[in-house]
This record gives C-alpha cells, sequence and structure tokens, in this order.
C-alpha cells in the first residue's frame, strides 16, 4: 500500500473539515474491508485516511419505538445483528447485514461502508431501500438527509458531495402486518458475492387477505442495487398468492438490466432474479403474518 | 514519508509499546515490527482468515487492521493461546484430533475456534462450518477441523464444570 497519514478525529466537524480540505485528499475510513483491499489494488491512493470509529454519532446504534432505528455509520454488521431489538423488529436487515462477510469481516464491516462503497451487489442496499431507510450526510454545508433509494448513482458512485461524510442510517419503526425478507444466490453457503439479490417488503390489510404496500428491490443486476417500483405496485390490492408473487418477480425480470461476468452470466441473473424475488416476497409475507420465514 | 507513530498496546497480555507507519497493517506490524510470526499472510485481503486474532476479544483479519488503530486496545495472537501449564486446550484438541495437516492456516483456525467458543460454548455443527467460512483449509477439508471444535467445546465445558463444582 502507497503511505498516508492516519487521523481518527473524535468529532464530526473535526472529520469533516479535514475531509473537505483538498490539500489533505482523505477518505473515511471506518470498517477498512472494502477499503484497504481497494487500496492494495492501486484503485485510490488517498493522502489520508480519516478513521471515524472514535466518532460518537457514528458508534450510536439505538431504537426507539416511535422514531426507529438509527445505524451510526461506524456500526460493525456483528454488533447490528447481534442487538436484541434490531433481531425482533428488523429481521429482513439482518438477512443481508449477516452475510456480508464471514465472522471476522463482520466485526469490521459496516452496513454505512457497504452503502458508501455502492457495490451494484452491496447486500445492505437491497434491504435498506425496501425498508424505506434514510442516510444522513454532514458537510462543508451542513446536514442533509437522502432516500437510501437514491443513493447510489453508479458502481462505486453516490451522491456524496467533496468532503460530506456518511453519519447515520436511519429505518423507520415497522408498521403491524409488514414483513421484509433479503435472500441471494451465491455459488457457497458463505463468503461470497451475490451473484443476484432480492429484497422484498410487504404491507398487509389487518386481516392479512390484501397486499396494501409493496416494495422490492435487486442487487447485482444494474449499475447500482435496483428499486423496482414498477414490482412493489403492481402486488397493492392483490391477495398475497404465488400467483401474484410470481407476476410482479416477472415485472421485476424485465426491469433487471444484468451483465455477465466472472460470476454469472445475463440469462443466469434474469433467472435468479425471478427465483429470489418470489422466495423474498414469501418471506416478507410470513413475517408481515408474524411466522417465521423459512426457505 | 510519513513519520512513524508510536502505539501503545496490549498484545497477549503484555503492554507492548511499538513504532509504525500509517499504512502498516496489524498483520504486517505484528510479524515485521514485533516479530510475532504465529499469525500468517495468506491473500492479505480479508478471504482466507490465516491472519485471524481477537481485537479486544473480538475476531477480525489482521490484514484489515492498521496497527495504529490497535492504540489502547487489546490484542490475542495465537502465541498466546498457550501458558505455563502447556497448550490451551483448543490446541490439545487440534492436536488429538489431526485438525490440521501442513498447519498454514491454523493459527487462524484457532483463534477463530477461541472466538466462536467464547461466545458460543455450545455450537451445533453447521454452526461451527458457518463460523469458520472464513478460515480457508486447503489441506484436511474441514471435516477434522469440525471434529476438534466439537472436542474442544467438550473439553472446555467439562473444564468450566469442574470450576462450578
Amino acid at each position: 500500500m502507497q503511505p498516508f497519514a492516519y487521523q481518527a478525529p473524535a468529532s464530526v466537524g473535526e472529520a469533516v473539515a479535514l475531509l473537505a480540505d483538498p490539500v489533505c485528499g482523505a477518505r473515511p475510513f471506518a470498517g477498512g474491508t472494502d477499503l484497504l483491499v481497494q487500496m492494495r489494488r492501486g484503485l485510490f491512493a488517498p493522502e489520508m485516511l480519516v478513521d471515524v470509529k472514535r466518532i460518537p454519532e457514528l458508534n450510536r446504534l439505538a431504537f426507539d419505538p416511535v422514531a426507529g432505528l438509527t445505524i451510526g455509520a461506524a456500526v460493525s454488521c456483528a454488533w447490528l445483528c447481534d442487538h436484541p431489538a434490531v433481531r425482533q423488529h428488523y429481521p429482513g436487515l439482518i438477512d443481508a447485514a449477516s452475510i456480508i462477510g464471514g465472522a471476522a469481516i463482520q466485526r469490521r464491516a459496516t452496513l454505512g461502508g457497504n452503502l458508501c462503497n455502492a457495490a451494484p451487489s452491496g447486500d445492505a442496499i437491497p434491504a435498506l431501500i425496501v425498508l424505506g431507510a434514510t442516510a444522513t450526510l454532514a458537510g462543508p454545508h451542513g446536514t442533509r438527509t437522502v432516500p437510501v433509494a437514491g443513493f447510489c448513482i453508479g458502481p462505486g458512485r453516490t451522491v456524496l458531495r467533496p468532503g460530506e461524510l456518511l453519519i447515520s442510517l436511519h429505518v423507520p419503526t415497522p408498521a403491524p402486518h409488514t414483513g421484509t425478507r433479503y435472500l441471494r444466490f451465491i455459488p457457497r453457503g458463505e463468503m461470497d458475492i451475490a451473484v443476484a439479490g432480492a429484497g422484498a417488503w410487504l404491507a398487509l390489510s389487518d386481516d392479512g387477505a390484501m397486499i396494501t404496500n409493496a416494495r422490492i428491490a435487486l442487487a447485482a443486476v444494474a449499475p447500482t442495487p435496483l428499486w423496482v417500483k414498477a414490482a412493489g405496485e403492481a402486488l397493492v390490492g392483490q391477495a398475497p398468492t404465488a400467483e401474484a408473487f410470481a407476476a410482479a418477480a416477472a415485472i421485476a425480470q424485465e426491469a433487471a438490466r444484468p451483465i455477465s461476468d466472472v460470476r454469472g452470466t445475463a440469462a443466469q441473473r434474469r433467472h435468479l432474479v425471478g427465483v429470489l424475488t418470489r422466495r423474498a416476497l414469501h418471506g416478507a409475507y410470513q413475517r408481515a403474518k408474524g411466522e417465521a420465514c423459512h426457505d | 514519508m510519513t513519520s512513524k507513530t508510536l502505539v501503545s498496546t496490549t498484545i497477549n497480555g503484555e503492554p507492548v509499546e511499538f513504532l509504525c507507519e500509517p499504512h502498516q497493517s496489524l498483520l504486517e506490524c505484528l510479524r515485521d515490527v514485533l516479530g510475532l510470526t504465529g499469525t500468517k499472510e495468506g491473500c492479505n485481503d480479508g478471504n482466507c482468515g490465516a491472519c485471524s486474532v481477537l481485537l479486544d476479544g473480538q475476531l477480525v483479519n489482521s490484514c484489515l487492521v492498521l496497527g495504529v488503530e490497535i492504540e489502547g486496545r487489546a490484542v490475542t495472537t495465537v502465541e498466546g493461546l498457550a501458558d505455563w501449564r502447556g497448550l490451551h486446550p483448543i490446541q490439545q484438541a487440534f492436536l488429538e484430533a489431526d485438525g490440521f495437516q501442513c498447519g498454514f492456516c491454523t493459527p487462524g483456525i484457532l483463534i477463530a475456534t477461541k472466538a466462536l467458543l467464547d461466545r458460543e460454548p455450545n455450537p451445533t455443527e453447521a454452526e461451527i462450518r458457518a463460523w469458520l467460512s472464513g478460515n480457508l483449509c486447503r489441506c484436511t477439508g474441514y471435516d477434522k477441523i469440525v471434529r476438534a471444535v466439537q472436542a474442544a467445546a467438550c473439553c472446555l465445558n467439562a473444564a468450566s464444570q469442574e470450576v462450578n463444582e
């Protein structure tokens, strides 16, 4: 790795000042599980890493029954997955956070980093999109909040402006009769990058007979994680049946823009979108009914 | 050229101070600065687990931690497992169950096993296999490793029961 300077500021203000100073040539550094690997491969040569793990706002993981879940940008996947309230209220988020790397990666990798890395295959991103998550950013000109659905604008590219830092993610409190599921396909059981992934969120009527709202988002089948609005809209007003899920999955397959690469062909990915979307919808439906979900 | 940073830390229970540059990984610091060569370099990008260590008791890949990050923290490497009484029960179990062949992945797997059993004293076989998915072994086919972890869990549980009785 190229030499660089290291700073570990204790406040958002100090971090933003370093990141916004063009002389520093700085990048934020949290878990490092993507960044250090990319630096060793020569993709980036920052002159400074700003370690954000000592900033209190980025190290906050809090659930409030009204306000929802706040996930600081430096919170590790393992921390998130071990949190009782997250396990209880956000099993769809656990689906995604628990499969980002193995046990050692999990203790360093962050959901915030998964989002900022903006890989099309980032497992956390479809789950965050279907849950309606937002991201709070701090920069030299103040703080703003943006939907996660619009955060990634290309492979490795985000809406973050120069000097801007992701502070936290916010996930609304799940309403009654809603459920979320994220699934991906990989050739081995663990420790791999998604060939394709699908996240689904469903809201049911009080009697569970009708879908009142739905969101579907895909991983690794477009230049960014892809929210397929039309697939969710097609489910609204429908009964939660296998036929309705299959119709929505067909729309997701149409919307996917997969490429062929070392992980899979475009045709295989499009096929997987159909299978994974149907299964994710079924799992979200089970959870919306208050049942455990099994594939 | 960036200047060196003084890092004060605890390694295997002993206070340690060393100098490193910010771009040096914890793995490089352990092996090249401190001479603790038990921790191995395999892939150097977080896939193989040969460099696994405990950082404040948590399993991490030392190739993906910077040396400067361990200021004020505690690191356990494979050198910290055995004590004056002899091998750690996990090491003894791997020896008795033939849980290794060439041995290159073994320090990382011993550390990963310690992290697992500290957290879950009675893991299922599926939990053991999932936990060790980040530790690659190209010799054993993993079965003997899983048996060794199961034997280590039995041994540690029996020992803690004796203490409690």
